[in-house]
Order: C-alpha cells, then sequence, then structure tokens
C-alpha cells in the first residue's frame, strides 16, 4: 500500500515449534485507528513485540516511515525514538514516582544519559505536561505517587505517557481491561482523539469497546490476518464468526 | 545549587549535621582542641567517612538503579592501591637518597632506582620495579590513575555485562567473580604489587615526618569529610530531576524504561562508572588513614558488606546508606575491637569478638525481613512520609488496582 506509516510484510515467527505468526501481513496509514481483535493466541501480543522490537522475527520485514525504513535488528530503544509508542496490557507506570515524574519522564525530549543528567526542564516542558495531565483527567493529581491511584487512572496515565512520547504509531493493548463503564467512555474518547493525529492501533477483545471505537477492524487468527474491514463486516464474515465469535 | 536543597530536603540537614560534627571533633582532637578523642579514633573516624562515602556510591548503583553489584569494594581497593604505590614510593625515595648522601660519590639515578626497588620489594624477592610503578615517583600521575584504573575496569565490565543484558542475581555473581579475581590476582607476588604483603607504611606521609600523627590524622579527617560531603552533592544532583526519574525507572521496570525511548544500557554503564570513581576517590582516602593495604581487603566478603551497610541504613535515600554505613562499621570496630564487655549467660560466655559477625547477620536478616526501608525508614516516621496502605482486598481485577481500605480513606 502507498504512504503506508508502517508495512509489515509476510513475518513469521516460531517458539519451541509453535507458529505464532505465520507470513502475517499488516499495514496501517499515518492517522488511522485500528482495532485488532481475535482469541487468546492470535498472534496479537507476539505481533506488538515484533514491531517494537521485543522479538526477533524468523522472516519476513517491518517498514517504517516515509523512507520504508527496516525496523528488524533495531532495538527496544531505538525503535522507540524512531516514533512508535507502546502500551502494555497491565499499566506499566513508574509507581514510586508521581504523576508530574512520569508524564516528564516520557516527554518527547533528549534521551542521551549526559544529556539528562543536565536536562532541566523548560517552561514550556512543564506546560506541556501539565496540558497532558489535563487531557487524562488527572490534573488534580499530578503531585501524587502514580502507585496512589486507582487502577482506571493508571492506565489513563500510561495513554498520557504514550502522547508525551509523541509518537507517530500508538500500539495499545487491552486499554480498557477491568474499567468502570464511565472509564472506558473517556478512553475511547482519548484514543479516538489521538488518532486524528497519529496512527493508533488497539488491541482489544471487548467488542462493546470495540464498536465505540469505531474504526477499522483487523480479526487476528492462529498468526495471520483472517479478516479485515468495518466491525459490522467482519462480524458477518462466516470464518470469524465460526474461529472466535461463534464459541 | 538552590534547586538541589528544594529537590533533596535532606541535603541541609546532612550539611549542617557534618559540619556540626567536624567542628566537633577538631575541638576535642588533640592537634586542635583539648585532646578528648585519641589520634587513632580520629582515625577511625575519617575512615568511617570513606566507608560513608562509598556506601554512598552503592546506594546509587543498587538503592537507585537496582544493580546489586557486589564488587564495588574491587574499585575501593583499587583506587588505595594506585595512591599507595605513590605514598611509597615517594618514602623509599626519600630514606633511599637519605642513605646514599653519605655515600662518597653522589648517586646515579640507576643506582637510587634499583635501591628503591629493592627497599620496596626486597620482601617478595624481587629487585626491579614492576612495570606497574612506571607513573609511583609522580602523585599527579598516579592520582589520575586513582580515577582511570577503576573507572576504565568499571567502563569495560558494565560495557560487556550490561550490552548482553546481564541482570539480577547473575550480574551480582559476575561482579562478586570480579573482585575475586582481582584479589586473587594481587594475592600473587609477581603481580608487582608485592603480593600479600600488600603496600604498608602509608600513613607516613613522604617529607612530613616532622608532623606528628595527631596533626595529619585530622587533616585526613578534614578532607574524608569534604569528601563525603561532596559524593553527597553529587549523588544527590544525579538522583533528582529526570535522570534520577529515569534510574529508578530502570531499578523499577528496566523494559518499560527501553520503550520509553531510553538507552537503558547507556545509564547503567554511567552510574556504574560513576560510582566506580566514587569508590576509588574513597578508598584513596581511606587506606591513607589505615596505613597498609593488601589483597584480602578487596576479598569478596568486603563487597557484600558494603550491600550490608546500604540494607541495614536504607536503600534508596542518600542518607540511608551514610547511617547505615556509620553505625555498622562504628559498632564493628567496637564490637571486634575488644572494647565490647563480655555477656555472661551463666552456661556460656558471649565473646563480642567472635559473635559479632553472628549478631549482624541477624540484623541483616531480620531488617530484609521486618523493616525494608532500614535505619532511614526512621526518618519517616518523623517527616510523616508513609507509603501508601494497599492491604485489602483489590477492588478491581488487576494488580495495582485500588485497595478496599485506601478507597475508604
Amino acid at each position: 500500500m502507498n504512504g503506508a506509516l508502517l508495512e509489515v510484510a509476510a513475518i513469521s515467527v516460531t517458539f519451541d515449534g509453535f507458529k505464532a505468526i505465520n507470513r502475517l501481513s499488516f499495514s496501517i496509514g499515518p492517522a488511522e485507528l485500528r482495532a485488532i481483535i481475535g482469541p487468546n493466541g492470535a498472534g496479537k501480543t507476539t505481533f506488538m513485540d515484533i514491531v517494537t522490537g521485543k522479538t526477533k522475527p524468523d522472516e519476513g520485514q517491518v517498514l517504517w516511515g516515509e523512507v520504508s525504513r527496516n525496523l528488524i535488528g533495531m532495538n527496544e530503544a531505538r525503535i522507540a525514538r524512531a516514533g512508535i509508542g507502546r502500551k502494555f496490557q497491565r499499566p506499566t507506570v513508574f509507581e514510586d514516582q508521581t504523576v508530574f515524574a512520569n508524564l516528564l519522564m516520557a516527554l518527547k525530549n533528549t534521551r542521551a544519559p549526559l544529556a539528562v543528567l543536565f536536562y532541566t526542564p523548560k517552561r514550556r516542558d512543564v506546560a506541556r505536561v501539565e496540558d497532558l495531565a489535563g487531557e487524562i483527567g488527572l490534573a488534580e493529581q499530578i503531585r501524587r505517587k502514580a502507585g496512589e491511584l486507582s487502577h482506571g487512572q493508571k492506565q489513563w496515565l500510561e495513554i498520557g505517557m504514550l502522547l508525551a512520547q509523541d509518537p507517530k504509531l500508538l500500539l495499545v493493548d487491552e486499554p480498557a481491561a477491568g474499567m468502570t463503564l464511565g472509564e472506558r467512555e473517556h478512553t475511547a474518547d482519548l484514543l479516538r482523539e489521538a488518532a486524528k493525529t497519529r496512527a493508533v492501533v488497539v488491541v482489544e477483545h471487548d467488542m462493546e469497546f470495540v464498536r465505540r471505537l469505531d474504526c477499522k477492524v483487523t480479526v487476528f487468527h492462529e498468526g495471520s490476518v483472517l479478516a479485515e474491514g468495518s466491525l459490522d463486516h467482519v462480524t458477518r464474515n462466516q470464518d470469524v464468526i465460526d474461529v472466535y465469535l461463534g464459541r | 545549587m538552590r534547586t538541589l536543597f528544594r529537590t533533596t530536603p535532606s541535603l541541609p540537614v546532612f550539611l549542617a549535621v557534618l559540619v556540626v560534627f567536624t567542628l566537633g571533633v577538631t575541638v576535642l582532637s588533640e592537634a586542635y582542641g583539648i585532646g578528648a578523642l585519641s589520634t587513632s579514633f580520629i582515625k577511625t573516624l575519617g575512615k568511617t567517612a570513606c566507608l560513608a562515602l562509598v556506601a554512598i556510591a552503592m546506594d546509587l548503583v543498587w538503592g537507585y538503579t537496582g544493580i546489586l553489584s557486589l564488587g564495588h569494594f574491587a574499585f575501593f581497593g583499587l583506587g588505595g592501591y594506585m595512591i599507595g604505590m605513590w605514598l611509597m614510593y615517594a618514602r623509599t625515595e626519600l630514606i633511599v637518597l637519605d642513605s646514599l648522601a653519605a655515600a662518597p660519590l653522589p648517586p646515579t639515578p640507576g643506582e637510587i632506582s634499583d635501591a628503591i626497588a629493592g627497599q620496596i620489594f626486597g620482601v617478595v624477592g624481587a629487585a626491579d620495579l614492576p612495570m606497574v610503578w612506571m607513573f609511583a615517583h609522580s602523585f599527579w600521575a598516579q592520582m589520575a590513575l586513582v580515577v582511570l584504573v577503576p573507572g576504565l575496569l568499571a567502563l569495560v565490565f558494565g560495557w560487556l555485562a550490561f550490552r548482553s543484558r546481564v541482570t539480577g542475581v547473575y550480574l551480582s555473581i559476575l561482579t562478586q567473580a570480579m573482585t575475586l579475581a582481582l584479589s586473587l590476582y594481587l594475592f600473587q607476588n609477581d603481580s608487582g604489587l608485592r603480593g600479600n604483603n600488600g603496600l604498608s607504611g602509608l600513613q607516613n606521609l613522604p617529607g612530613a615526618d616532622a608532623i606528628p600523627q595527631a596533626t595529619v590524622s585530622i587533616w585526613f579527617f578534614w578532607a574524608s569529610a569534604l569528601a563525603l560531603l561532596l559524593t553527597y552533592v553529587v549523588a544527590a544532583f544525579v538522583v533528582s530531576g529526570t535522570f534520577g526519574s529515569v534510574i529508578r525507572g530502570i531499578r523499577d521496570d528496566e523494559a518499560r524504561v527501553r520503550f520509553l525511548g531510553y538507552p537503558v544500557e547507556g545509564f547503567k554503564l554511567f552510574v556504574f562508572v560513576l560510582t566506580a570513581v566514587i569508590a576509588a576517590l574513597g578508598g584513596a582516602l581511606y587506606y591513607p588513614q589505615a596505613g597498609i593495604i593488601n589483597p584480602a581487603e578487596i576479598a569478596p566478603i568486603a563487597s557484600i558488606y558494603l550491600a550490608v551497610w546500604v540494607a541495614i541504613g536504607g536503600r534508596g535515600r542518600l542518607y540511608g546508606a551514610v547511617i547505615g554505613a556509620c553505625v555498622v562499621s562504628l559498632l564493628s570496630t567496637w564490637f571486634t575491637g575488644g572494647q565490647a564487655p563480655d555477656l555472661p549467660l551463666g552456661f556460656y560466655t558471649v565473646k563480642w569478638v567472635d559473635w559479632w559477625q553472628v549478631g549482624l547477620g541477624f540484623s541483616f536478616v531480620l531488617v530484609t525481613l521486618f523493616a525494608p526501608k532500614g535505619l532511614g525508614g526512621l526518618v519517616d516516621l518523623v517527616s510523616h512520609r508513609l507509603s501508601p496502605n494497599r492491604h485489602g482486598a483489590a477492588l478491581g481485577p488487576d494488580t495495582g488496582a485500588l485497595r478496599e481500605k485506601e478507597a475508604e480513606q
């Protein structure tokens, strides 16, 4: 596809003889929201691991950006600096530090050790962090330690940290897990808003949440793409009904 | 500096305590005061300040960055060796020149060098000055080596270990292996550093024979206190701000920091080398006060003690490391020095010289199990910096969800 931000071409990976990803191809444009659904073991998380450099595929290519740079072989930190942000299933924020420190650390800025040592936050950095805290609804908690936040608030903080990184592509793993209904609505809004300026890929089990995202859906099954299209389109697909929804 | 005072509330308190303590010791010293404290006790205090300094380094690398290095005493010892070489060479040179001055002909440089080598290496049956003593005649060159040799060792070791992503207990074992290998190497007579004899007579400053030890000891005490203060300031600077956030992030969740785009290995290497250099400078101040350094000083157990001090004092807080090092090493001096009264139990008399180690081991276990914040945690009781109460059943389905009691508050 022309003008794709991320193009994953025919990747495969095998763990101890088990083919976790089998000639999977996937691509997403620069400002697009996409949901990935699929049963357990379909390879959703492994797919994210490959794109972010945590797992090396046995074959295939991961091409990134306008110049189609190959991401395979780059380490996690370099891929993150290239503009791919990732949110894990379990909220992973730095619990011992304040909301402010968490966001400031994530803020798109210098990453080299010596430069970080002598870095002092500028006024616009502080303002940006405060804006972000407002956006994710944590303006009042900004001086509290992240460990004191509720589960939903931690999820938002992590989304806020991703936004602070200002990535071109956001990979989000099950953002709505364990959230209350109101929290889900807020999360869906945050993601839809983020997708206006960047690509966002959401892995989610919860159909209701996917419907709320109102976007193109890709169905994974046994390590490859089974179907792609609007939610209504894929839920009418007989293959999808057989492997996933029919159960 | 003003920002440091704001981000590190303990800094002004520490500064004040250290200044008052130093003045107090000076007033009580033999050289500049009423003489209530013996010279050997002042040396003990000066040495303790050096140990507190290296404990801060350990706290940086373990308490803040989460790298449980059990090899930092290797860097401490190397620093001591580097300064010891100059002290020994320069003093021997003076003695040799003195004795040769009586000879009818003025000595050639070769004769002087041979005589020095004979003096220093007679004990290990060698007569030539080994290559490693190349710069021993120059104070500044050896001072540079105090920083360079441990710094380079830490750089190479850390680069290899961190690049292969060795973490946790495996890294601890590697660091133990490093310090063990170094001490075994130095035990050999042909290592060029006098084998198990080590370097001795380091308390005698070259050309300062006229100055009594009472005065020298207080000078070293001042230097040690100043070095401790500077280390505290440097460490406070490193752990405050975003750098501190990143290294604590590495301690708590290394992978997450990577996904934020930070080169984790670079940060670890920086902290590892920085703390190695701090430890080396501590050693360079410690051993002239101890008077002797030998390979037993960098045996694996020494680095483990260092971890014990930091754990007992409370890791992850700079003053915790200082408190731990001071309390444990001073108590250790008291108990093993034979001053502690025996404890008669009727059927058995506890001699502290033998039982102190057991007591220290027990207190380490107890602190780890029941007071993970260590002695420094007592400060929280005063400053009301309490951790959130996270007991009670989780309200949400995932770990980290609000707990019942927390939600009621």
